[in-house]
């Protein structure tokens, strides 16, 4: 992976640098120590690591402002960063740049219950969310596994998604307001606590813009009653063209379960061994399909998909009679990556969507590439809204064999893009896929993109190296060749 | 308004535009024109019809996701839709009564296009998002006459920029869509409305705030006023009292379970009543498309209303309106209005002349905090006033920024939303 070559003349200035964000991040906010620094060189993608030049600790908006008009004025990169459980490398820090840390802004500064929302700072933890609100029943629905470590700032430059997206949203459908402040210092609010936002709506365009537009200091999120009850199915099949049968089959009987998820073989027995959750191990796809809402549906619904399972041929179903029976079901699937860790000395995790009715061929597919590269695969899939996790396992001590994941990794996602999916669903493109982008857009998307970030940051200091193969700069891009001419299409009907 | 180009491809969209561009010439970007008097009046000579880019493209129910050229009529895509049991979930609202006075006999008036660049929900937004939130993916021409796509078909896609939610009500002023992905989703099996008779503004912000705050799954609560309510014909209506109705929907045994909770968790409150399916929907319909305000007939005369449309946190709707009532004085009887979103929708009819009342609009809102619109006025008044909310200086000169990105010459709908954008 190549990154922007340092600039050596700042990576010399490091001393007055750090003088200068220090009379504006006073005390311990400011981290130049070498070892110090070392807790920041890389994020939850491992296989990359780069200590940053300094890292800043901010704990106010003025602060952060005035750190990003240093670094606009002095030309400084800047690389934002919240509790660093990125899984494609979107916090990885620069040699010549700043790790702008926001854990500080770790406060709920409103809960506001009759408007069924929550004004936080964005290092507070997905979790922390939902757990200051549960008391009065509600909760905060999008709910990625890293949920107890990984901040809604970082949900918010992600757009993070979760197992119950299919119903309950990503991200971007759960925000009201932001709190942004641009790499010149300017300090925008964007919404509130009010539906859409005036003009152009920038809350959407910053959802899912992995640090590269602005940095994000206060979020107002919405917050949702808790569902009444829920109930799980634990359903076997002797194939997974069997299992993604009976997804179709639950969408096309009008059902939006509140989750759906399917793991294959691999993943069955790693997450069995690991947690005992008492999954069948004779079956090639296993589903979990659970059902929330007001209890009389539940019930109701339940039944219909019992039924429908019978129908498509479950070798093995069981319902959740208990709470503590669902939690089970779950527990098996909720513990699939650190079992897979425990079969394999390294697993790299994948990220691609693709049409749900894509998977027997994607699976049988990756199956051949898994025998190409001689690397074993586990799969873990989000069945409602088709967001596929291939883990690929490999041993980084092994000559050679890290190369092999990330090219077999590459493989899949090219295979993801191909049967009209795209490279990733919810863990970003960072560094780790930024060289797959052109595999989905052509030089034009990607420009055009580009130019959006421009009107944000137009020297390229926020996040650099990420997401974009390529960097432009902003005054080519903007440049247009036309030609004048004719009226076009003389023919064309006119009114 | 000179000449109107209506091109049947993609590749003619893009000559069109890079003419427009080559020659720095305004267009005006339109789908089917049923909203094209909705935002600042503009003065164009050529005119981008796109209601000839039309057509399903794809439409695969088991994938919840339907892709269509984005002039194809609505009326068109509901109909596919409901043929498979499914909808668009943020239930789009029908301006064509509201803005033209067009009968809906034939459907919905208005293009996939045009649902999506004007970002239209009803009154489902509170539960299930406006047009953005379904917005999967797309294709256009920018104002540079570039064709360039963005997103995907599926739900789940973090890939590159969210474009679309940017063009999600950027009414054509970025680039015009040729193509549109949307997600569907399953239509509910059974809609059913509880009813509460006889409260105030204030009483029923309150008892649809505990709707919105039940585990019932709400989706919509709307107020009408006695004066609205009585508008809507319905046997089931005591005369003058004003309505607030709570829907819920779902699968049949829910629907009933949830309605009878509603009703005794609402109960001491005021007398309720249910309206099951299609009275249930015909109401919803009338709120939906802002019937209580349509135009009786085709044109904007000096006697229609001028309408606004106001978003404010939901739970302060009635607080709004109070403002608005004291700062208006002896004028506030002339102000219709009626409440969608649980109070945070509100849809406000008051007579064209005097500015000054249309200024308080707005001055009112300011405690508040949200963004009113005025959908429909005589050019004149939208000349006059800001149709858009006047937006923060810091937040002005980024769309700007975000506009020219798209647009460097400013020749795409210029002026429609705010001066320079």
């Amino acid at each position: 992976m190549l990154m922007p070559e340092p600039d050596q003349a700042m990576i010399s200035r490091k001393r007055e640098l750090v003088m200068k964000l220090r009379e504006i991040v006073p005390g311990e906010g400011v981290i130049a120590d070498e070892d110090e620094l070392r807790v920041y060189e890389s994020d939850g993608l491992t296989a990359y690591k780069q200590p940053p030049l300094i890292a800043v600790l901010p704990e106010t908006t003025e602060q952060v402002s005035r750190v990003l008009k240093y670094c606009h004025d002095e030309g400084i990169k800047v690389v934002p960063r919240g509790a660093g459980t990125s899984l494609s490398g979107g916090a990885l820090p620069l040699a010549d740049g700043i790790i702008l840390g926001l854990g500080k802004f770790n406060r709920i500064l409103a809960v506001d219950f009759d408007n069924r929302c929550a004004v936080v700072q964005p290092g507070v933890t997905n979790l922390g969310i939902t757990k200051a609100v549960e008391d009065e029943g509600f909760y905060y629905a999008p709910d990625p596994s890293s949920q107890i470590a990984c901040t809604i700032g970082g949900n918010v430059a992600e757009n993070s998604g979760g197992v119950h997206c299919l119903k309950y949203g990503l991200t971007t459908n759960n925000l009201l307001g932001l709190e942004i402040v641009l790499i010149d210092g300017t300090v925008l609010r964007i919404g509130g606590k009010h539906l859409d936002a005036e003009g152009y709506d920038l809350l959407g365009l910053m959802t899912g813009s992995e640090g590269l537009l602005g940095v994000v200091t206060e979020v107002t999120v919405r917050l949702l009653k808790k569902p009444e009850t829920a109930r799980a199915l634990l359903l076997g099949f002797s194939s997974s063209e069997a299992a993604g049968e009976l997804v179709a089959a639950i969408i096309a009987a009008g059902i939006v379960p509140g989750g759906m998820e399917m793991m294959d073989r691999p993943a069955i027995h790693a997450a069995e061994d690991f947690v005992h959750a008492g999954y069948p191990l004779d079956v090639e796809a296993l589903l979990i399909v659970e059902l929330d809402g007001p209890k009389a549906e539940v019930d109701h619904l339940i039944e219909t998909v019992s039924g429908l399972a019978d129908a498509k041929g479950a070798v093995t179903k069981r319902v959740s009679e208990s709470e503590e029976e669902r939690m089970r079901f779950w527990a098996g699937r909720k513990a699939a990556f650190p079992a897979v860790g425990r079969i394999s000395p390294d697993y790299y995790c994948m990220d691609g969507t693709i049409p749900r009715n894509q998977l027997p061929h994607v699976l049988r597919r990756m199956r051949e590439m898994s025998e190409h590269y001689e690397l074993g695969v586990a799969n873990v899939f989000h069945a409602g809204d088709g967001n596929l996790h291939p883990l690929i396992l490999y041993d980084a001590n092994k000559e050679g064999e890290l190369q092999k994941a990330e090219d077999f990794g590459s493989d899949i996602l090219r295979l993801c893009v191909e049967v009209g999916g795209v490279l990733t669903g919810e863990h970003g493109v960072g560094v780790e896929k930024r060289d797959l982008m052109p595999d989905m857009f052509s030089d034009i998307d990607l420009k055009q993109q580009q130019r959006v970030k421009c009107a944000f940051d137009p020297d390229a200091l926020l996040n650099p190296g990420k997401v974009f193969p390529q960097l432009h700069r902003c005054a080519e891009l903007g440049r247009m060749h036309i030609s004048r001419g004719q009226l076009p299409f003389p023919e064309l009907p006119r009114f | 308004m000179g000449d109107r180009f209506k091109p049947d491809s993609i590749e003619q969209v893009a000559e069109i535009v890079s003419w427009a561009a080559a020659e720095t010439t305004p267009i005006e970007v339109l789908g089917r024109g049923s909203k094209a008097v909705l935002g600042r009046p503009t003065q164009t000579e050529y005119s981008l019809d796109l209601s000839a880019l039309t057509g399903i493209t794809l439409y695969e129910p088991d994938e919840l996701v339907l892709s269509a050229r984005a002039g194809t009529p609505m009326a068109e895509i509901e109909a596919a839709l409901a043929e498979e049991n499914q909808y668009l979930a943020f239930e789009p609202a029908d301006y064509g009564p509201l803005l033209k006075g067009s009968a809906q006999e034939m459907g919905p008036s208005g293009s996939l296009g045009g649902v999506v660049s004007c970002n239209l929900a009803g009154p489902r937004r509170i539960k299930s998002g406006a047009a953005r939130d379904h917005f999967l993916g797309l294709k256009g021409v920018s104002g540079r006459g570039e064709v360039f796509q963005a997103g995907g078909r599926v739900v789940k896609n973090v890939t590159g920029y969210d474009l679309m939610k940017l063009h999600a009500g950027a009414y054509g002023t970025l680039s015009a869509l040729t193509d549109v992905t949307v997600k569907v989703l399953p239509a509910p099996e059974k809609t059913r409305s509880v009813l509460l008779f006889g409260l105030d503004d204030a009483e029923a912000v309150i008892a649809m705030t505990q709707a919105m705050g039940s585990s019932h799954e709400v989706s919509a609560a709307a107020y009408l006023p006695a004066a609205i309510a009585q508008e809507f014909a319905s046997s089931r209506f005591p005369d003058a009292q004003s309505v607030t109705a709570i829907r819920v929907e779902g699968p049949g045994p829910s629907v009933n379970h949830r309605c009878a909770a509603l009703r005794n968790e609402l109960t001491g409150q005021a007398e309720t009543e249910e309206l099951h399916s299609h009275n249930s929907l015909s109401l919803w319909a009338f709120i939906r498309d802002v019937i209580p305000f349509a135009l009786p007939s085709q044109d904007f005369s000096a006697e229609s209303d001028a309408v606004w449309r106001i978003s404010v946190p939901p739970a302060q709707g009635a607080d709004y309106v109070a403002a608005l009532k004291t700062s208006l004085g002896e004028d506030a009887a002339t102000v219709r209005y009626f409440f969608d979103w649980s109070g945070g929708l509100i849809w406000l009819a008051l007579p064209e002349k005097d500015e000054a009342r249309h200024e308080a609009v707005r001055s009112a809102l300011a405690p508040f905090g949200g963004h009113a619109t005025l959908i429909r006025a005589s050019a004149d008044l939208r000349n006059r006033i800001a149709v858009f909310q006047p937006l923060d200086l810091g937040i002005a000169a980024l769309s700007s920024r975000v506009k020219k990105s798209f647009d460097p010459h400013g020749i795409m709908n210029p002026g429609r939303m705010y001066a320079g954008v």
